[in-house]
């Protein structure tokens, strides 16, 4: 098949060519490839967007979301491939799971899903899970996500053995005691609403304590969902000094600020909270000097009753996948913080680099793994044509730039706006 | 009054604060002749629903739409629905069905009355949620200070105790600073909420000169499950270095006030010498409060002409 007339993002600029794939792959980039094909003129072309970080709730909460709203959602928007989170009923902590999300997820044959493992048995903190047995049916990664493991010592040993196979630990990071039930930012915005606080050093504390860990040990480190200024400082200080971490931010934190918690929207509730001006602005700045180096989308889907609630009951958490790429867009490259290929790298290439995947990259004899944009059409989010189970977003009724026209994968297109 | 609900004196102008002060002077005027029967609220119906431990906000709320005519029904949170897993939702939907005319909500959870409101047709008044906020005993304090010095503008008031965890501090620093008075105050650092000074209150390094000049001194309830989560030693190092004595109200004008919401721990917040003095307006507080409920209620429920 051959896609035409598209402005491509390569990773040292965009430019116009044709794109022919056969099998899957990609066999051909040229500036003008004769034959029929799809016309993409007016469109952009990324390499296959990755998101790294998604709850598909599957096995256990197919109320709020399962493997195939999941991946229908990331299709849409613009996703090819995605890892899952392992905080699923019962908890992906062993090769069953594993297989069986793997298994659903080639049913629905949509976008490739990777499954990621939990560091401990059932995400209770004691126990190494089936580490080796997860990496053999296809686990990419471990994460205790929601959770931080709290012991340092069962931490350091699931590092080490983790590095046997391969496998970073994506950390979540949060000190349990010093968050003692917070549920926004301690600042300006609790003390206004009263709803209980979590000071910037409950997240801060696990990041320096995973770097410590990282750099003692020597083994590689990811920190997830990064939200405060003094985590970006943390993270650009240890990579200044050699330490091997690599971190991740979500478009809400650079986005918004714990200013829209005041009017006890439970969409606003997500954990690390939002925070404030300060750590907007920091976030934005890691971003761009390369200390964030990627951009996730946290996707946490919930049913409407677990957020019709007292703010205090709500659930934790933002359905992004279907705006993931045009906030991100219109913040970074809209705004000139970045340039396209410095997108691509964030929302593509980093996340394959520090998993293992293939992808990130539109090249000859690459998987054709594509996401085509329109970069100009301004749209306003609506949760109510979500695709996602979950509709929960604190972005209904924003105006944002870029939309997924057309998501290819393996050659195959796997998702086209009507 | 032209808004449905009474959720906080965040929300509230000047101009609303002042009409429920000026009809409360009123209704504590009659309650002072001992005039407990009014029509104000005949057939009408009040609920309320409690969803923590009360007995002097319930109750005041229970007389106030009682004193004017009002159908009134308590629930309880231990007996209600809510052990059998009913939502707040589900609950206020229940009440609205029975055609309540209003419905006074207290609940641990901060925004619990916002989401009520935001589901119900019944007007609803907030009694105190989480750390949020307790319009009403913000009001009645205001309606106290109003009636002794005639007006809020230009008073200084001093509130020292659990600033933290407290909702009539918050509501307090809002009215007051709405009606112009200025507001200090002064805790241990675990007690001062984070940037409170945003909101207008001058926070203080020490209880005296939190107290230097005030027209009122407010001490707020110490709960003693703060001492077991490590926020203060003990009651008694609370008292020594935090508490409001006469020494301490040496520093605040001649004749100042001492007021506290309720219920005081003697010796803690305050001496009992204060507690029991000419100057504080302790008991007073509680008739304020019946008083400046009456008008709550009456002006939500009213019919604009």
């Amino acid at each position: 098949m051959i896609f035409k007339n598209a402005e491509i993002v390569f990773q040292d600029g965009a430019r116009k060519a044709d794109i022919r794939t056969e099998k899957g792959k990609i066999v051909e980039i040229a500036p003008q490839i004769e034959g029929k094909g799809k016309d993409l003129s007016g469109l952009t072309v990324f390499p296959g967007l990755i998101d790294m970080h998604v709850h598909l709730r599957e096995p256990g909460f197919e109320k709020k979301e399962n493997i195939e709203s999941g991946c229908k959602a990331a299709v849409k928007g613009g996703f090819t491939q995605i890892c899952c989170m392992p905080n699923t009923s019962p908890v992906t902590d062993n090769k069953v799971v594993v297989t069986y999300i793997k298994a659903r997820a080639e049913e629905v044959n949509l976008c490739k899903v990777h499954p990621v493992g939990a560091i401990t048995k059932g995400q209770e903190g004691n126990e190494l899970s089936a580490i080796g047995a997860m990496k053999a049916a296809g686990a990419v990664a471990l994460s205790e996500d929601g959770k931080t493991v709290e012991d340092t010592k069962i931490m350091s040993l699931a590092m080490q053995y983790a590095s046997d196979f391969g496998l970073v630990c994506l950390c979540h990071c949060e000190d349990k005691g010093l968050v003692d039930g917070g549920v926004v930012n301690e600042g300006f915005r609790s003390t206004l609403t009263g709803l209980k606080g979590s000071i910037r050093a409950a997240e801060d504390i696990i990041i320096a304590r995973e770097i410590c860990l990282s750099e003692s040990l020597n083994i590689p480190v990811h920190i997830c969902h990064v939200s405060t200024y003094s985590g970006v400082q943390i993270i650009r200080e240890a990579k200044a000094r050699g330490v091997f971490v690599t971190a991740e931010t979500c478009p809400h934190y650079f986005t918004l600020t714990d200013e829209v918690v005041s009017s006890f929207d439970t969409n606003t509730k997500v954990n690390p909270p939002l925070r404030e001006e300060k750590d907007r602005l920091a976030i934005l700045e890691g971003l761009k000097d390369g200390t964030l180096d990627c951009i996730v989308t946290d996707h946490a889907p919930h049913h409407a009753d677990d957020k019709n609630v007292e703010y205090n009951l709500a659930a934790f958490g933002i359905s992004g996948l279907e705006t993931s790429f045009a906030l991100s867009y219109t913040a970074l490259v809209k705004s000139g913080l970045i340039s396209l290929p410095q997108l691509a790298e964030k929302m593509s290439a980093r996340p394959a680099k520090i998993l293992g995947l293939e992808g990130g990259e539109l090249a000859v004899g690459k998987s054709a793994d594509f996401t085509a944009v329109d970069l100009n059409e301004e749209w306003t989010v609506d949760p109510a044509a979500f695709v996602s189970k979950g509709k929960n977003t604190p972005f209904a009724g924003r105006k944002v730039f870029g939309r997924v026209k057309l998501t290819v994968v393996d050659g195959e297109i796997k998702y086209e706006e009507k | 009054m032209k808004r449905k609900d009474i959720l906080g004196l965040y929300d509230l102008s000047a101009e609303e604060i002042d009409e429920i002060l000026t009809t409360g002077l009123s209704m504590k005027k009659l309650l002072r002749q001992n005039i407990k029967k009014l029509p104000h609220l005949q057939g009408k119906s009040v609920t309320t629903l409690f969803y923590e431990n009360s007995t002097r906000t319930r109750c005041s709320f229970e007389l106030a739409a009682k004193y004017m005519g009002a159908h009134v029904v308590n629930i309880a949170a231990e007996s209600s629905s809510v052990k059998k897993g009913e939502t707040l939702v589900d609950t206020g939907k229940t009440l609205d069905a029975m055609k309540n005319d209003v419905i006074v909500i207290r609940h641990p959870m901060g925004g619990a009355p916002r989401l009520l409101a935001n589901t119900v047709k019944a007007h609803v008044v907030n009694a105190g949620d989480g750390m949020n906020e307790h319009p009403s005993q913000a009001l009645l304090d205001m309606l106290t200070m109003r009636e002794n010095f005639g007006k809020i503008e230009g008073l200084k008031v001093a509130i020292l105790g659990d600033i933290r965890h407290s909702r009539v501090a918050k509501s307090n620093l809002f009215g007051l600073k709405k009606l112009g008075a200025e507001v200090t105050m002064y805790a241990p650092r675990t007690l001062i909420p984070t940037d409170i000074e945003k909101l207008g209150a001058k926070v203080c390094s020490s209880r005296e000169e939190a107290a230097e000049g005030a027209d009122v001194v407010m001490g707020l309830r110490i709960q003693l499950e703060r001492q077991h989560g490590g926020l203060f030693p003990s009651l008694g190092e609370y008292a020594r270095f935090y508490g409001v004595n006469d020494e301490v109200m040496k520093h605040a004008k001649k004749g100042a006030l001492v007021m506290h919401p309720g219920p005081v721990n003697r010796g803690v917040e305050l001496t009992s010498t204060l507690i029991d003095g000419d100057t504080s307006r302790i008991e007073e507080q509680v008739l304020s409060g019946i008083a400046v409920r009456m008008a709550m209620l009456f002006l939500l429920t009213k019919e604009e002409i």
